[in-house]
């Protein structure tokens, strides 16, 4: 399926009509056979399924800090829903068969978002939280992680007290993140002219209804769920309590460190393509040469009286 | 209880400079407005638990800090500062929107007992008939849309007053139905945004749009459409 393309490090994909070409690009947060997708036969008629992969955890297990009641509606409703209208949406069109991420990428769409997107940025986006959250989470990170943070954010406490706004001040319904920027610059489709190790950066982000990282090309680390779904029964209007109490009692700092970790085999993988995408067009013949061909058959005439080169 | 939209005036009082006299200018802040009936009133299409906290906490955190961006903005036009007026630009929308939403929405709803699901008399009910073939299709139609909106948001009613025409739409998060054509006049509008109903329909968003209509105030909708189409 991934048909290698100049432009499978540039976030613009053309849209596919007939004949698809588009990179399938294992993102860092999910190993190749967490991918969630099974090819049903069933004469002749290849149908993708996109299942409901259950919390790392069960319902019940981040009492008393996230209900099970939520639990049951937010992942056992929401969630679930995302899922079967991403199946009936994606069946029968180009969409089918691709993985959940191109799949958002393609109908992101540059934000002129086709209808298929909110399924399936939300379907991802859900798995992402569960995943971002486990019993007896919460503390702090260690190792290369805190490093980043202390970085790239002065100090954890104020990586918390940024985290923890962001996620409070995305109006409306939402999504807020830790993401790893990798050599991105800030304008959407800039290239890095000079990436350094510095560019390399931790970034926090929130985002409005469905929308996610990924659009942006960047590696999502880390995020709370702030729809009021996810926090209505147990909090109903005190979303900052809700907050407070993911970063205390739930994020799960592994799952962070393994995806940063992935982040940047997956960022440092890019960058050796990028190399060697940019000695290739080095080596290729430029009208240069042809120009040189030209003067040679000049000489050649002016010379023509003289035999001398023919023998 | 009546209906009171309460306004409180504050003046600011400023020096007098020997050159120029700066009139000062007094800024409105606002409270939240009583709900003309019960919280338990609309029970059981919506129950008193969501009437409390969506008018004791959601809408009064929207005129906190909607008053507290006023005040930002008086003070950053006072001083010229265009940096300030621009950035507060949002958290007025967001805020005053809220305050401008809510403040229709309870005047939207009304208890069985006094009204409320009775169907529009009148030009409303005669033009609805009209313009959507009747009162059924019209409901249809804004539950399809209220269902279908993704995040948070609000469906309308509304009168087009240079078309002169109804008109149903949505609108993101706090934005008044204004933002979507300046002619539009809100004649219902019915609020999307979780907070609304969770507690009581879930994730059903569907049920919460089929039952609110029981508890509809199409009086207030006829005699603003009465008003704003003379």
């Amino acid at each position: 399926m991934a048909a290698a393309t100049s432009m499978v490090t540039s976030s613009s994909f053309t849209f596919p009509s007939q004949g698809l070409r588009l990179p399938t690009r294992s993102h860092p947060c999910m190993k190749p056979q967490q991918r969630r997708f099974l090819r049903k036969y069933a004469s002749n008629v290849i149908t993708a399924t996109y299942e409901l992969k259950p919390p790392p955890y069960s319902l019940n297990a981040l009492e008393p800090h996230m209900s099970r009641e939520t639990l049951e509606y937010h992942w056992g409703k929401h969630h679930r829903t995302y899922v079967e209208n991403l199946n009936k949406q994606v069946v029968g069109t180009d969409l089918e068969g691709l993985s959940l991420e191109d799949i958002i990428t393609v109908t992101y769409n540059k934000g002129d978002i086709l209808p298929a997107f909110n399924s399936a940025a939300q379907a991802w986006n859900h798995d992402f939280f569960w995943e971002s959250m486990k019993p007896g989470g919460g503390g702090k990170p260690s190792g290369d992680l805190l490093d980043l943070i202390e970085r790239d954010f002065g100090s954890f406490e104020r990586f918390t007290e940024e985290f923890k706004s962001a996620a409070a001040t995305q109006f409306g319904s939402g999504w807020a993140w830790l993401a790893y920027k990798a050599n991105r610059l800030g304008v959407e489709n800039a290239v890095n002219p000079w990436p350094s190790e510095n560019d390399k950066k931790l970034v926090i982000v929130k985002s409005p209804n469905a929308v996610n990282p990924l659009v942006w090309d960047y590696f999502p680390l880390l995020t709370i769920d702030v729809w009021e779904h996810a926090f209505y029964l147990d909090f109903q209007n005190r979303r900052a309590d809700y907050i407070s109490m993911f970063m205390e009692k739930l994020v799960s700092w592994e799952a962070v460190n393994a995806r940063l970790e992935n982040a940047k085999a997956q960022a440092a993988e890019r960058e050796m393509e990028e190399e060697r995408m940019k000695n290739e067009e080095e080596w290729k013949p430029t009208d240069d040469d042809d120009d040189d061909d030209d003067d040679e058959g000049l000489e050649m005439y002016v010379d023509s009286d003289d035999d001398s080169e023919a023998e | 209880m009546a209906l009171r939209s309460l306004a409180t005036r504050k003046t600011l009082t400023l020096g007098l400079n020997s050159r120029r006299l700066i009139q000062s200018r007094a800024l409105q802040t606002f409270s939240l407005p009583d709900l003309p009936y019960d919280y338990g009133a609309l029970e059981p299409a919506i129950s008193g638990e969501i009437m409390q906290l969506h008018h004791q906490k959601h809408h009064q955190t929207y005129i906190t800090n909607y008053n507290k961006a006023l005040e930002q903005l008086h003070e950053a036009i006072q001083k010229g500062d265009s940096s300030t007026v621009v950035k507060l630009q949002s958290a007025i929308k967001f805020n005053g929107g809220g305050h401008i939403n809510h403040s229709i929405f309870w005047q939207n709803l009304s208890p069985i007992r006094e009204g409320g699901g009775e169907p529009p008399k009148g030009s409303l009910g005669w033009v609805i008939d009209t313009n959507f073939g009747s009162l059924e299709a019209l409901i249809q139609k804004i539950n399809a849309e209220g269902a279908a909106l993704q995040g948070s948001g609000w469906v309308w009613l509304g009168l087009d007053k240079e078309l002169k025409k109804l008109v149903i739409e949505t609108t993101a998060n706090q934005d008044p139905l204004v933002t979507k054509g300046p002619h539009l006049v809100p004649l219902l509008g019915i609020d999307v945004w979780e907070h609304a109903y969770y507690l009581q329909y879930k994730n059903v968003r569907p049920d919460y749009l089929k039952n609110i209509w029981k508890v509809i105030n199409w009086k207030y909708a006829s005699e603003v459409y009465e008003k704003e189409s003379a």
